[in-house]
């Protein structure tokens, strides 16, 4: 690849500061006059992972397309510089988001009747303002209550392409016993 | 640099003895005691804990013991004000209640009503699914935690203003021009409805009286293109509201139109 538009990509990459398409990064370059190929610019994407390898960025690809970062090996001294930036997640919302993100979508009641607790508007408020949830309809049911589920921003901040690559669900409680109950019925 | 070596746990010595197991009548300072029972989520994850202590499996639940201990720990609870949330009330009613089931005679097995029990093990055994899933999604690498994201400052953007260089005689030219422009608009003409959706019923209804089921895209014709795909659509709504049909969707996209006389 011509090194004008690898540096141009790099550029772009760098200037947005969040993933970009290789879709949207071809109507970028040629809105500027270059026309090129998705191929092309994922090329020119290789070309700058080959670039950063003796630095200390990556490229990778998450839900919304390809984003700068940092290594994770050199996430220890920027953590210092941004200690108050990262606010905790509880463990119970991280029940809730877990519901939401292996269920979805689902209702407000869909992911009490897991936890067995009441689940506070705040805490899906403070799961919508992450961006990590959004209403994706209504339950046909009385009251017609929203349905959650999971961003691409959710997938993108934990650094997965697809929902799939989540974790695997465990399944019910992997003892014999189990088993041994199910071949009976 | 801080690279201390893992220490040992050391156990604290007694007359010169290692101290490996808490005394039975530790006094558990109350706060302390807060602290931990503020970590729990919820009952469900309360009971899990009390059952994972015993260390066996939730198939083997021990209602009768467990009930003991849970109540104690919400006694506890309200001993020192924590505020205690209903849920705890309700789960500990339904320990009561399946513990006095127990202790009462058998009946004869009522086959509507779910063994409360059983029921109440299904729902830990879904609640720790989520729960361990949970555990390792706080796991994963977090943007701003775990991994910090690229960006650079931006350069000076120049953006180009174009002037607009137009004189009044031009823009008085213009206006005119626009004024006396010929007045080529129609009306919009509107036509008639060629695919009546009443019509669509009927035609449905007829290849449901031969058959219960069939497929949505079975019930349109081609030729009519867009508009029959509508008026379909709209005539099978039409129906589901009344309640002759079902609309059935698998995991598939294809919509399938049950007949519900005979139901």
């Amino acid at each position: 690849m011509n090194i004008q538009t690898v540096n141009t990509v790099e550029a772009l990459l760098f200037g947005a500061g969040r993933p970009l398409r290789l879709s949207e990064i071809r109507g970028l370059l040629e809105s500027d006059g270059v026309i090129a190929e998705l191929s092309d610019i994922k090329k020119c994407i290789n070309e700058l992972e080959h670039r950063y390898e003796a630095s200390s960025l990556e490229i990778i690809e998450v839900a919304s397309g390809f984003r700068l970062q940092i290594k994770q090996s050199y996430s220890a001294p920027i953590t210092h510089l941004w200690n108050e930036r990262t606010p905790r997640i509880s463990k119970a919302l991280m029940e809730t988001i877990s519901i939401i993100a292996y269920k979805q979508p689902v209702t407000r009641g869909d992911i009490e009747d897991i936890r067995g607790v009441s689940v506070s508007t705040q805490s899906v408020r403070s799961l919508l303002e992450r961006n990590w949830i959004k209403v994706t309809g209504f339950k046909d049911a009385p009251g017609r209550p929203a349905l959650y589920s999971t961003t691409k921003e959710f997938l993108d901040d934990l650094n997965l392409k697809n929902i799939s690559s989540l974790p695997e669900l465990p399944e019910i409680d992997e003892d014999s016993d189990t088993q041994v109950l199910s071949e009976v019925v | 640099m801080q690279n201390t070596t893992q220490t040992q746990l050391e156990f604290p010595m007694v007359m010169g003895q290692p101290y490996e197991t808490l005394p039975e009548d530790l006094f558990i300072p109350p706060n302390a005691l807060e602290l931990c029972l503020e970590t729990f989520s919820g009952p469900m994850d309360l009971l899990l804990y009390l059952i994972k202590k015993e260390n066996i499996n939730i198939l083997e639940l021990d209602v009768s013991n467990i009930t003991d201990q849970y109540i104690e720990y919400i006694d506890l609870m309200d001993a020192l004000q924590f505020e205690l949330a209903a849920e705890y009330l309700v789960m500990a009613a339904t320990l009561a209640e399946i513990k006095s089931r127990m202790m009462l005679p058998r009946e004869i097995h009522d086959d509507e009503e779910e063994d409360p029990k059983s029921a109440l093990i299904k729902r830990l055994q879904e609640y720790q699914r989520y729960k361990l899933a949970s555990e390792k999604l706080a796991l994963l690498p977090r943007v701003d935690r775990d991994f910090y994201t690229a960006s650079a400052a931006l350069p000076e953007i120049k953006i180009e203003k174009k002037e607009i260089f137009i004189t009044k005689e031009e823009l008085a030219s213009i206006f005119y021009e626009i004024k006396s422009r010929p007045d080529l608009k129609l009306s919009h003409q509107i036509d008639f409805e060629e695919l009546s959706t009443q019509e669509r019923i009927q035609i449905i209804m007829e290849i449901l009286a031969k058959r219960n089921v069939v497929s949505f895209s079975k019930t349109l014709r081609k030729a009519e293109g867009r508009h029959g795909v509508v008026v379909t659509f709209l005539a099978s709504l039409e129906l589901a509201k009344d309640g002759h049909v079902e609309l059935i969707q698998n995991k598939t996209d294809e919509i399938f139109l049950k007949s519900l006389r005979g139901a």
